[in-house]
C-alpha cells in the first residue's frame, strides 16, 4: 500500500508537471510574441536591403562597425519635414566620425520623394520601402519615427515624433563608434 | 493507512461508499440512506482520499467539478467583459499609444479605464490564457480522477450483491414463496432484449449499454485535444492571421508570409440585376436596389528572389495568379488569402488638356499617375507641361507653402509649368480640382480637366492555421463523447432467487428511467414476481402496452 502511495504521488507530480510547464510556456509565448514584433531598445535591428534613389544598394547590415541613424518619413508629414534640414546638418558633421544616416521612405512615387529631396537638399542616401515590409518588420506606426542603431547593430533608442538640430546631434553623438 | 474491511470479507480502500464486491454500504451516510448512491460506483474517488502533500492538495483543487465549475464561469464573465467594447484588433490603430487615444476618444473615461486594465486585449492576456490553461488541467484531473475507478469497478463487480445492495436501487421489488425458477426464462427475455446477461449461483446480472458511460470522459478527451491543438499556435509559423489592404495595381509583402508579395490586379463587385436574374426576383430588386452577388479581388502571388533580407525583394517570380472570392480563398502553400472588405473609387490618374483660355484650343491631352507621377509630359510642337509639385492631399497653404495631409490622392493638387512655343518662359499654374491658381499673374493658358480614372482598395485577410485538423479531430472525439453519453444508457437488471423461493429484483440505470422499467416490466409479466417499483417516485403507475416491450 505503501508502495502504491508513492507510485501516485510521482504519478501526480509528474502529470501537474508536464501540464504546467506545457501551459506555462504557451502563456509566455503568446504574450511575449506581440513584443516580440514591436521592436524595443536592446534588440538587434532587423537587416534590410533597399535600393537608395543614386540607384545604389543600401543594406544596413553593411554598416556594421558604424552608427546608423535611421529615419522613416513621408512626404506629407509635417514634422518630417521640419527635422529634414537638422539631420541633413548633422549627417554633414558625423558622416566622417562613422555615424550614417538612411532615410526610409514609406511607398512614395519617385517623383514626390526626389521633388522632396531637392526642395530640402538631402544629401545623404534615401531609400523606398515600396512593399512596406521594412515598414512592417520595424513596426512603424506615426511618422516621423528615428531608429538609432549602433555600430554592434543593436537599437539603442526608438525616437517618435520631431526632433530638434540639438536633439539630432545628442543622438548621432550617441551611436558615434568609439 | 487506513481501509475498510466490508462484512463480507473484501477490503475496500478509504472512501468507499458501497463495498466494491457485494454492494454493501460502508459508511454511516450510506447506510442511512434509503437508496444508494450510484454514481461512480460507490467507488472511492482518488481525490477524496489522501490530502497529505502540497501535490495532493493541488490535484484535489482540480479533481473537483465544483472548481471546475467556477473555473467556466470565471471564464464565461471575463469572456463577456471582452465583449463590452471591441477588442484592440477591431480598433483602426496601429499601435498601442494609438488604440489608447482610440479609446479614450471614442468612449471616454471608461474606455481609458477598460484600455488600462488590459480588457481591450483580453482574450491574449496572460490571465485569461491562465483560466482555459486551469481549464484544460480541471478537465484532466477530475476526468483521470473518476474513470479510473469507475472503469475499475465496472470491470469487476460481482454477480452476486448483498440483499441490502438490491433494496437499496431506485427500482425494486421482492417475493417470497416462488417455487419455480426465474432466472432462466428472465435470462432467455433479457438476451431478447440485447443484454449481457452473468449468472453465478441464484444471482443473474443483466447489463447493457456500459460504453455509455464513458461519453462524458470520450468528450472530455475531444476537448483536451481541441486546446492541445490551439496551444500549439503559440509555436511560430503554426498560426497567422494578419490584415492588408491593398490597391488595385499595388504589390505588397504579405504578412505574415515573409518573402511572398501579391499584386492586386483588380476588384470586383457585381450586384444581380434584373436581365440575368430570374424574374420571380425582379420585385426584390426594384425594392432593395443594389443587391450585391460578388466580392472578388484578382489576386498574382510572386516569390522575391531575394530571401535573406527584408525590404528590396529582388526579382519577383510568379508563382499563381487567381481570384480571392468571399468563402472562397486564395491559396498558396498552407495560406488562405479571404476577401474581407473594400473600398471603391479611390483617385488613381486624372487626364488634362492644355487649353488656351481665349480661343479654346487644346493642345493635347496627358493623364497623371496620382500613384507614379511622372515629372514631364510632352505633348509635341513645343508644347509640354512640367510637373514642379505634386500634392497627393492638399489641405491649403501654409506661408505660402501647399500643404498635403497624407499620401493618399483624396484631394490632388499639382504645381505646373506650361510650356508653348508662343511664349518665351512658361507659364506657371497650380491646379486643384475644379479650380486653377494663378500665383505669377494672369496665364494665357490652362489645364483643362478631362477625366478621372479610379481604383478600389481590397481589404484582405492572410490566414494560415496548420492546428485546424487537430481541432477538427477534437471536434469529432468531442461529439462522439456527446452522442455516446446521450443517445445511450448504461442499465443493468440485478435478479436473485435465494433456496428458499425469495425473489428480489432490482435494476439501475444512469438516465432514461422509463428504458429500464419497461425492461423490467417485460421480465416480470409472465412471472408471480410484482414489477418493480419506482422508490424515488411512488406514483410511478406506468401502463406498459403488450407489444411494446422492447426498446
Amino acid at each position: 500500500m505503501a508502495q502504491s502511495k508513492k507510485t501516485r504521488f510521482y504519478i501526480r507530480t509528474v502529470i501537474l508537471a508536464i501540464l504546467v510547464v506545457a501551459i506555462i510556456g504557451t502563456i509566455y509565448v503568446n504574450v511575449t510574441k506581440e513584443k516580440n514584433a514591436v521592436l524595443a531598445v536592446g534588440d538587434q535591428a532587423p537587416d534590410f536591403q533597399l535600393v537608395d534613389m543614386d540607384g545604389n544598394v543600401q543594406r544596413l547590415s553593411d554598416y556594421k562597425g558604424q552608427g546608423v541613424f535611421l529615419n522613416f518619413w513621408g512626404t506629407w508629414c509635417k514634422p518630417c519635414a521640419k527635422e529634414m534640414p537638422y539631420i541633413d546638418k548633422q549627417y554633414q558633421v558625423f558622416k566622417d566620425q562613422g555615424v550614417q544616416t538612411i532615410a526610409v521612405n514609406i511607398a512614395e512615387s519617385d517623383f514626390k520623394v526626389n521633388s522632396y529631396t531637392k526642395q530640402y537638399g538631402m544629401t545623404f542616401p534615401v531609400v523606398i520601402d515600396r512593399q512596406k515590409n521594412v515598414m512592417e518588420r520595424y513596426n512603424i506606426g506615426p511618422l516621423p519615427t528615428t531608429f538609432l542603431v549602433d555600430p554592434d547593430g543593436k537599437i539603442i533608442r526608438i525616437i517618435q515624433g520631431e526632433m530638434t538640430e540639438q536633439d539630432v546631434a545628442n543622438f548621432m553623438e550617441e551611436i558615434k563608434p568609439s | 493507512m487506513k481501509s475498510l474491511e466490508c462484512k463480507c470479507g473484501h477490503i475496500n480502500p478509504v472512501g468507499t461508499q458501497l463495498c466494491e464486491s457485494c454492494g454493501r454500504p460502508l459508511t454511516e451516510e450510506a447506510i442511512n440512506k434509503p437508496l444508494a448512491d450510484m454514481r461512480y460506483e460507490g467507488s472511492a474517488r482518488r481525490s477524496q482520499t489522501y490530502n497529505k502533500t502540497i501535490i495532493d492538495k493541488v490535484w484535489n483543487f482540480f479533481s473537483s467539478v465544483k472548481v471546475g465549475m467556477w473555473i467556466i464561469v470565471a471564464i464565461l464573465v471575463a469572456a463577456a467583459i471582452g465583449t463590452i467594447l471591441p477588442q484592440v484588433f477591431y480598433v483602426p490603430a496601429n499601435n498601442a499609444t494609438e488604440a489608447a487615444a482610440y479609446y479614450e476618444r471614442i468612449y471616454g473615461t471608461f474606455g481609458k479605464i477598460y484600455n488600462d486594465l488590459g480588457l481591450s486585449d483580453l482574450y491574449s492576456s496572460w490571465w485569461f490564457q491562465g483560466l482555459i490553461g486551469m481549464l484544460g488541467i480541471s478537465l484532466i484531473i477530475a476526468s483521470l480522477d473518476r474513470v479510473i475507478p469507475l472503469y475499475k469497478s465496472l470491470k469487476k463487480q460481482k454477480v452476486k450483491r448483498h440483499s441490502s445492495f438490491l433494496q437499496r436501487q431506485r427500482l425494486y421489488t421482492k417475493a417470497e414463496n416462488v417455487t419455480e425458477d426465474v432466472l432462466t426464462p428472465a435470462e432467455k427475455k433479457l438476451k431478447e432484449l440485447k443484454y449481457n446477461v452473468r449468472r453465478e449461483d441464484g444471482a443473474l446480472l443483466a447489463e447493457k449499454g456500459r460504453f455509455s458511460r464513458w461519453g462524458p470522459y470520450v468528450n472530455h478527451l475531444g476537448l483536451i485535444i481541441f486546446l492541445g491543438g490551439v496551444m500549439l499556435r503559440a509555436i511560430p509559423g503554426v498560426y497567422v492571421d494578419e490584415q492588408l489592404w491593398i490597391r488595385e495595381g499595388e504589390t505588397l509583402a504579405v504578412p505574415g508570409a515573409s518573402g511572398y508579395f501579391i499584386q492586386n490586379n483588380g476588384f470586383e463587385f457585381d450586384v444581380y440585376d434584373k436581365e440575368s436574374s430570374d424574374e420571380v426576383f425582379s420585385d426584390a430588386i426594384d425594392r432593395v436596389g443594389t443587391i450585391a452577388s460578388n466580392y472578388q479581388t484578382n489576386l498574382t502571388l510572386f516569390e522575391g528572389a531575394n530571401q535573406e533580407v527584408v525590404g528590396d525583394p529582388g526579382e519577383l517570380e510568379e508563382i499563381k495568379s487567381g481570384p480571392t472570392i468571399v468563402n472562397k480563398p486564395f491559396k498558396f502553400d498552407s495560406y488562405n488569402i479571404y476577401q474581407i472588405d473594400f473600398r471603391l473609387d479611390e483617385l488613381k490618374a486624372m487626364t488634362f488638356n492644355l487649353e488656351n483660355k481665349e480661343s479654346g484650343e487644346q493642345f493635347g491631352e496627358f493623364t497623371i499617375d496620382l500613384i507614379e507621377p511622372e515629372p514631364e509630359y510632352d505633348l509635341g510642337d513645343g508644347y509640354k507641361v512640367e510637373l514642379v509639385d505634386y500634392y497627393a492631399d492638399f489641405t491649403g497653404f501654409e506661408n505660402g507653402e501647399p500643404q498635403s495631409k497624407s499620401p493618399i490622392p483624396n484631394n490632388p493638387a499639382f504645381l505646373v509649368r506650361m510650356y508653348t512655343p508662343d511664349k518665351p518662359e512658361p507659364e506657371t499654374s497650380f491646379v486643384l480640382i475644379r479650380e486653377t491658381i494663378e500665383p505669377f499673374g494672369e496665364n494665357d493658358y490652362k489645364l483643362k480637366f478631362q477625366a478621372a480614372e479610379t481604383r478600389d482598395i481590397s481589404g484582405l485577410t492572410v490566414r494560415k492555421d496548420l492546428t485546424l485538423p487537430i481541432l477538427m479531430i477534437g471536434g469529432l472525439i468531442f461529439m462522439i463523447g456527446v452522442a455516446q453519453g446521450s443517445y445511450w444508457n448504461h442499465r443493468r437488471i440485478w435478479i436473485q432467487q435465494t433456496a428458499t423461493g425469495d425473489v428480489s429484483i432490482a435494476g439501475h440505470t444512469n438516465k432514461n428511467w422509463n428504458s429500464v422499467k419497461k425492461d423490467l416490466y417485460y421480465v416480470t409479466k409472465d412471472t408471480k414476481v410484482p414489477r418493480p417499483k419506482d422508490q424515488q417516485d411512488p406514483e410511478d403507475d406506468l401502463d406498459f402496452e403488450e407489444g411494446d416491450e422492447t426498446s
